[in-house]
This record gives C-alpha cells, structure tokens and sequence, in this order.
C-alpha cells in the first residue's frame, strides 16, 4: 500500500504547507510612496449640501441635474449607497442629543493601502497607484467583478445595463486630476466647509488627532481609516461609534494579506507544483516499474474483489 | 450517427433536452444583446450568482473525475479501471468547456478575455487568474488526452467525401503518427492532468477566503483551498461512478458494477478525510455555535454535510450496498449533490454582502441558461458516445 501511504503524506503535507501560510503572513502589498495622498473627512464639519455629489457627477462624466437639485434634503429619509452613476454619496444620522447637529456621512471608496480589489483583479484593470489613489483601466477590464467580491466596503459598482462595455464604477480619487494635474479631488475643491482636506496621508493623520486631542467633547477618540482592512487613503472623523454610521468593522489587516500569502506558499516559483509532480512521479513509478508490484496488486486486486463478493 | 450503441440517438428524452438548450441559447443571445442586467438579478450587493455557483464552481468540481480516474487507473497503474477513465475524461472535457463557456457569458467585456495572455496584464497575487491560467491549459491537456479516442475511430478507416478523398492516405499518415507520439507522451499529460487540476481546485476555494466579512463563517476558512481540492477527490469518483450507471440506463447496456463497487471502495476513505478537514477547522474556530441558529445557510450546511458527506460515506462502507446497482447509484448520486451544494453555498447561499437589503434569488432566464448548458452538455456526451469508442466495450481494451 505505497500509494495509500504515499497520497496521506501528501495530504499531510499541503496541510503542513496551509497551516505555514497562516501563521507565517508576511506583509505584502503594493510598493506606497511616504508622501502619497490623502483625504481627510471630518463628518462633524459636514452640513449635507451635497456639492460633492454634484462636482463628482460632473467631473465623472456622469448623469446629473443642476447644482440647485443637490439642495434636494428629501433624499436622506432613506440611507443611500454609491452606485454606477454615483461615487458618492452623502446619508445623514440623526443628532446625538439636542445640542448636537445630525451628523452627515459622504460614502465612497476609501483607497484602501493594500486594497483586496487590486489583489482580486485577474488582469490588473485596477491598481494601487504608489501616491495613493485607487485607479482603474476600463480597458484592461474583463468584467469578471471579482473586486466587487472582494472589497470589503462593498464599495465597486457595476454598469449591469451596458451589454457592450460595461464599466466597474468608483471613486478614483479623480485620478486624473490629482496624478496628471497635481490638482485636489473635485469634492474636496467645492466644500465649502472644508469638511474634506486633501493633502499626505501621514499629515492628515496628524491633523486628524490633533482635532480629537484639542475637542475631546466633539469626537470620538478614533481616526476611522488608520488601520480599517490594513488602513485606508481616506480618513474619518466622527461624533460617535463608526459602525453606527453604517462603516463596517473590519479587520486590522488586510483581506488580501491572507490570500496573497496562500498564493505565494503554494506557488511562488512553481514549487508547490513541481513538487506534487515529482511526488505523482514517483508513484507512478512505484507503482508501475516492476511487474512484480503489478501480479501483486492483481493478487491483492483478486482479493479485493473475493472481499467484496463477500 | 454509428449503430455503435442499440438505441437510436433521439428519444423523447433527447427530445426535451435539445429544447432545454434551445432555451439557454436563447438566453445566451439576449444576454448578449442587452446585457447582464436585462437577463440576471445581480446587482452591486450580490456580483456573482447561479451561472459563477453553478456552470463553473460546481462544473469544474464535478469534472474532477478526469484526473481522478486518470491517477487511479494510469499513475496507480489500476488498470481494471481504465473502462471508466474515457467516460470520465470525455465528462471532463465537456464539463471545463462548459464552464469556461459559463465564465464568458459572465464576463461583463468577455472579449477581452485574451488580457490573461498578454505580457503585464496578469495579476499573480489573484487567485481568480490563478484559476483562469489553470483551466485553460487544463482544458488544452484534456483535448489532447482525448486524441487516442479519436484516432482509434477513425484509423484505417478513413474515407473523405468527393474530393477530399486524395487526402485519405494522407490523413490516415497523420493519424498514425499522431497515436504512435500520443502513445508515448500520454503520461506526461496525465501527470500534468492531476498537477493543474490539484492546482486550480483548491484555488477555486481561495477565491472567496478574499471575502471574510461576506461568506458566512460556516464556510469561510483559510483552509476553504484544502477542502475545495479534498471534496474534489471524492466528487472526482463519485460523478464517474455515476455518469455510468446513466449511460448504461440511457444506452441500455449492463451495469459495470463489478468495476464500480470496487472502485467504491475508497469513496468512505475520501469522504471521512474531507469531512475532518471540514470539522477540526469548525472546532478550531468554534464557528459550530452558528448551527443552533437555524438559518438557511444553517439547514444548507446541514444537508450538504449529513446527505453529501456523513450518509454516502457509511453506506458504501458496507459491501453488500456497494454490490447494490440501487445504492451504489444513490449513494454517488448524495456525494455529487452534496458537493455542488457545497459549491453552490460557499458562491452563492453563504454569500451576504454587508449591506445588502434584498436577498439574490436567480432570475428565470438564469436558471434557463444553467439549465440549458447543462442539457447541451449531456446532448454532446450523448453524441460523442456515439460516435466514438468511449464506453468500454467487453473483450475490449483501451490504451489510453
């Protein structure tokens, strides 16, 4: 019973090879360059007049009215999500207490640090750019939507109704304006409270706690972002626990950092591989060289059989 | 079609199956033509539906019986069950063609698919082209596995119409050679065979290990990729065991359960691997406590390890069940349903996307599209049956 023996010790192996994976999670992720971007969005400075939104149809190329319909306040009864035709999108939570004013979320892609889309898309359609945005390549898109999938936000849209040349839809951090032009996001350009600060990521997280340690009364002691799925580009400040605006509580990690791990373990340099073809090798040469294995194994097969009749 | 097999090649089941397919291709050209959104019911909660759970998670699963067959009977050297390595295989070939098919119409810019191939696009981190780049060699090795049948067919026996006729010596030479090189590659295909298909079936699991916050914790593990590729091992077997007894219903040819009992045999040894692989992780993580909850992916959970794992396994442990055309069928029939449950839960059932407010249930165009592939499919075994020796004749041998 060679083979017997020889297939638990394979199985025992990849078990071995999995558990390694798991307790040996080396950080991996996109090279980032220390001054990359950021934004900063402080929720309590936020009055809900939905200029972003517009400026992000606009700038997106996407359907929207005029600026007037924004002051539209109707649309908060029901809390929103981004969709294909908007990355953005503002909810608004009741006040705290009467002293306090509701609170006004603006919803989009964060730009994860090591973001579990751009280590989902088979063919690199979207990428961590080294100073912070999220981007992405329509046309190296083959519309598999496993970044959907694997954003941990829930954030990538899908264009269902295009039948030709459907797009994934997300904020890109106006990644042509900030990368190409060295100008800030369109929304964070028309807040008019300056809710939205563009600048480092590393200084925004400064000024982020700066704020929590001058107005201790006004936030929550938590810089949403920092750390959320292994830290994000965009980064949150609010009056009160985040999972009660509706932003999930993810892991420390990244989501990727595990697959990455299991993909580099098993096939990094094709050893994993090379090595289960050397081991279905040596059985089949075990198995098969000497006739004298073969008249046993039809003894044993007879036998077998004998066994089975009863 | 030959007189290879006593029936005719239509029959009223035939019949309903080729309108099935009818149906499918409908939806295939209004897919095409208006898109995704007008003939399914994904949406940005839910991405993947019945065609990604179904056609390709559940149709490369139970395909797993071309390299399964392939390492019993041409590594192990068990030649007493090579009569059902070439229904195997040809499942094989038909199934990943399928599924491949199943992901270009999912494919939102499917032409583009070609990206995989060029220089830079790839993305080596994704476990997704890990799969894609697998499956399509795997496919490749699977056509050429398949060259013997075809020169076994048609060697010596070749008789183009009209004009073509100049070239029948010419085409018997290449036929000749083409066996004569099969004859002495075929091995390093088969190694390749179980290599790429060890490699893509556990990745299949990794794909959703990417999503701890959407597939339920009954199913999220990092060892999902381990339990993909044990599930396929036993599904790999239990589909050959019960494709034949199909064919030999349909075709009205005697059971070949002195080759399938035996065969058999191994299944409770598989399932009881699988199932510990399954239920040390669950104690690991204590995710257990989630059965009490009586959701269901609670109830899924349930029938496809107590009716897919647990109840296979102890029956066939039993000989006189296994000598059992009724049981040995059935209880391959509970192994191959179990594990496209398992499938069909960790892509679809398990899967809630965190604000998700509607639930995804399929459309009636998506259930006609998997339906229909699926009849299109067994029509093409049903023809390639016919047409070649694939079914095991008796006093015959194959060598390939």
């Amino acid at each position: 019973m060679v083979t017997r023996r020889d297939f638990i010790k394979c199985a025992g192996g990849a078990v071995a090879a999995l558990g390694g994976v798991e307790t040996a999670l080396a950080s991996t992720g996109p090279h980032l360059d220390p001054d990359r971007v950021g934004v900063l969005c402080d929720f309590t400075l936020c009055i809900g007049c939905r200029r972003c939104e517009f400026a992000c149809a606009e700038e997106a190329g996407l359907p929207h009215g005029e600026l007037r319909a924004y002051d539209d306040t109707g649309v908060f009864a029901a809390t929103r999500r981004p969709d294909a035709e908007s990355l953005t999108v503002i909810n608004r939570y009741p006040a705290l207490s009467a002293d306090h004013k509701p609170l006004d979320v603006k919803v989009n892609c964060l730009h994860c640090e090591h973001p579990a889309c751009v280590s989902a898309c088979p063919v690199t359609a979207l990428q961590k750019n080294a100073l912070g945005p999220v981007t992405y390549d329509p046309w190296r898109c083959i519309g598999c939507r496993y970044c959907m999938v694997a954003c941990p936000f829930q954030i990538p849209a899908y264009e269902y109704h295009d039948a030709t040349a459907p797009r994934v839809m997300k904020c890109t951090l106006c990644q042509d304006r900030t990368l190409e032009q060295g100008r800030p996001p369109a929304c964070v350009e028309i807040c008019p409270q300056e809710a939205l600060l563009y600048g480092s990521r590393a200084s925004l997280l400064r000024v982020a706690k700066a704020r929590i340690e001058a107005h201790p009364d006004r936030y929550v002691d938590h810089v949403y972002g920092e750390t959320e799925a292994g830290g994000t580009s965009w980064l949150y400040l609010a009056d009160r626990d985040f999972h009660q605006l509706d932003l999930p509580e993810v892991a420390s990690t990244s989501p990727a950092e595990v697959t990455e791990s299991i993909q580099h373990g098993i096939f990094k340099g094709f050893s994993g591989p090379l090595m289960l073809a050397a081991l279905v090798g040596v059985i089949l040469k075990s198995a098969g060289a000497c006739e004298k294995c073969e008249a046993e194994a039809a003894a044993r097969n007879e036998a077998g059989k004998e066994a089975d009749h009863e | 079609m030959s007189n290879r097999h006593a029936v005719p090649f239509v029959t009223p089941g035939v019949g309903i199956l080729m309108a099935l397919a009818a149906a499918g291709l409908a939806v295939l050209a209004a897919r095409l033509f208006w898109g995704l959104g007008a003939v399914t019911n994904l949406d940005n909660q839910y991405p993947w539906g019945l065609w990604i759970g179904v056609d390709v998670a559940t149709g490369v699963a139970l395909a797993a019986g071309g390299f399964t067959t392939a390492f019993v009977a041409h590594v192990m050297h068990r030649h007493q069950y090579e009569a059902i390595v070439r229904p195997a295989l040809l499942t094989a070939m038909l199934g990943y063609t399928f599924a491949g098919l199943g992901v270009c119409v999912d494919l939102g810019r499917y032409y583009n698919i070609w990206h995989f191939f060029v220089p830079g696009l790839p993305n080596g981190n994704s476990a997704l082209f890990e799969v894609g780049m697998c499956v399509c060699i795997y496919l490749t090795v699977l056509y050429i596995e398949f060259l013997p049948v075809v020169c076994e067919r048609f060697r010596g026996r070749v008789k183009l119409p009209g004009a073509l006729g100049n070239l029948d010596g010419f085409t018997e030479g290449l036929l000749r050679v083409v066996d004569r090189t099969m004859d002495r590659v075929i091995t390093v295909f088969i190694v390749l065979g179980v290599v790429l298909s060890c490699a893509h079936q556990s990745s299949l699991g990794t794909l959703m290990v990417i999503a701890p916050t959407k597939l339920h914790p009954l199913w999220h593990s990092t060892v999902l990729p381990l339990q993909f590729l044990l599930s396929a091992f036993a599904v790999g077997l239990a589909m050959a065991i019960f494709e034949s007894f199909l064919a030999s219903r349909s075709l009205k040819r005697p059971y070949e359960v002195a080759v399938l009992a035996p065969l058999s045999r191994v299944l409770p040894f598989l399932l009881t691997v699988y199932f510990a692989a399954k239920v040390i992780d669950m104690a690991n993580r204590g995710t257990y406590a989630h059965l009490a909850e009586l959701t269901p992916q609670t109830l899924s959970w349930l029938a496809e390890v107590g009716i897919g794992v647990v109840l296979p396994a102890a029956l066939l442990m039993t000989h006189r069940l296994r000598r059992s055309p009724g049981w040995l069928f059935a209880a391959s029939a509970m192994i191959v349903g179990g594990v496209a449950l398992n499938r069909l839960n960790v892509f679809v059932i398990g899967y809630k996307a965190p604000y998700a407010d509607t639930a995804y249930v399929p459309s009636i165009p998506e259930i006609l599209l998997t339906v229909g592939f699926i009849s299109l499919l067994v029509l093409l075994y049903r023809a390639f049956v016919f047409i070649f020796p694939v079914l095991h004749e008796e006093g015959e041998s194959h060598h390939a």
